[in-house]
This record gives C-alpha cells, structure tokens and sequence, in this order.
C-alpha cells in the first residue's frame, strides 16, 4: 500500500508529493526556512563577517525553494528541473563541504553546506541523493496515459 | 520558567517522533490519537511562544540575540501543526513518517532555544 506513488493531479501532472515525496518536501520546506532566514539575519547584521559563506546560504535557501516549489508542482517538466536543481545542490554541499574541511581559513563561519552539513544532521548531504533517487523512479513509463 | 519548557517540548517532540515513526514502520497512517498527540505539543509550543514574548517585552535579553530567538520561537510554533496538515493529506506510513521527521526537526529547534536563550 505504501507504493501508490504515482497519483495523476486533475491537470493531468505527475504527482510526486505523494508517498515519500511528502517527506523529501516536508524536509525541503524546513531547509528552505533554516537556510534563508539563517543567511537573512547573517547577512543583514554581519555581512562584512563571513560574506562568502552568508551569501552561500542564501544561494543554497534559493535552491532549496526552487526544488519544493517543483515538486509541489508536478509533472514531467518540474522532474526534470527538480532533477537538474538536486544534481547542482549535491554538487554544491561536495564542494563546498570540502572546500570547508581543506581550507577552513574562507570561512570564518558555518554556511548551510560546511562540513557536508554536518550541522543539519547531514541533511544537506542525504536529501538530495535521496531526492533524486526517488523522482528518477516517479519518471513516467514510456507511453503511459 | 521558559528552561522547562523547553526540556518539556523537546521531550515532547522526541516523543512524537518515535511514536509516528513506529506507526511508519508498521505501515500505519496517523490516526485520531497521533493528532491529539500532535494538538498537545502544538499546546505547549503555543505556551512557550507566549511566555518567550513576555520575557522579551519584561526587558529579558536572549543571549544569541532577539532575532534569532524569535525566528526560533516561530519556527518552533509552526513546526508541528504543518507537519500535522500535510500527514492529513497523505493518509498513508509516509504521513506518519512526515510527523516523525517534524518532531525531529521540532527536537533540535528546541535544543537550539535553549542555548540562545542561554539556559
């Protein structure tokens, strides 16, 4: 029962917030909370601190929000975007969490994606890996109504 | 006064996670006690809200900063009822396990509350 995943909307767009979908926006939506409202009150009281690492936060919330809003959205173009979008977030938790650990001297402070982050349970690192993995499996079969 | 609640709601929401994410497990959807379960932590986040604001407007100073006390406190508030709304759209384990990752969630907020408070 717990694979009835792929649910058609009324406009006829892939579902992919049931099933896990849920839980992979529900965990979105609290990264896009935690990351922007993070790098708001960063970057408008201590920019001049850590700007690097405050403007990476904000970009990694604006990833973040992109993705929850596609997958709210459904249908094949939004995998595809959502896709694309969990491929560039892992890149950049890689990058940037090992940019972190080699040259820990560019960021005076944590951005979202330090150490792999590690200050979000790792969340970071898991959610998009999981992510995809579940909308290569929401792709619509070939020739499917 | 705010020290024990917060304690309380991170247990609380410990709590609410280990008994969804055993409903999860056992292919269960949330039922009508999961969300009174729900409706109490809600409670006592609504209590700690109020009370955070009364010590704030009493002249109380957050040790990491008003903003991010605040930002914490809403997101505290929040953080159960919207995990609550979206497990009532999916009746299946995965609304279970949605509420189960929001007491998670709700859990290390409230850790985090107690240092920027500065407990």
């Amino acid at each position: 029962m717990a694979v009835t995943d792929r649910k058609r909307t009324g406009s006829g767009r892939t579902r992919l917030i049931s099933g896990p979908g849920l839980l992979l926006v529900w965990l979105y939506g609290v990264m896009v909370v935690g990351a922007l409202s993070r790098s708001a009150v960063q970057i408008s009281t201590d920019f001049g601190h850590a700007p690097l690492a405050y403007s990476l936060s904000a970009v990694a919330g604006v990833v973040y929000g992109f993705i929850t809003y596609t997958l709210v959205r459904g249908g094949e173009r939004a995998r595809r975007a959502a896709l694309v979008c969990c491929a560039a977030e892992l890149a950049g938790v890689l990058v940037v969490g090992t940019w972190t650990v080699v040259e820990p001297s560019a960021f005076p402070d944590a951005t979202v994606w330090s150490d792999y982050g590690i200050g979000y349970l790792f969340i970071p690192v898991l959610l998009p890996v999981t992510a995809m993995l579940w909308l290569r499996r929401a792709a619509r079969p070939v020739g499917a109504a | 006064m705010l020290d024990a609640l917060t304690i309380a709601l991170a247990a609380a929401a410990i709590v609410l996670a280990l008994w969804c994410g055993i409903a999860a497990y056992r292919d269960q959807s949330t039922k009508d006690r999961h969300f009174l379960g729900m409706a109490v932590v809600t409670l006592l986040a609504t209590v700690q809200l109020v009370v955070g604001i009364v010590q704030l407007a009493r002249g109380a100073k957050p040790e990491q900063g008003t903003v991010i006390f605040v930002a914490y406190l809403l997101g505290a508030f929040a953080c159960t009822p919207a995990a609550g709304f979206l497990s009532l759209a999916e009746r299946t384990r995965w609304g279970s396990a949605t509420v189960a990752a929001g007491g998670v969630v709700l859990a290390v907020l409230e850790l985090r509350l107690y240092d920027i408070w500065g407990g």
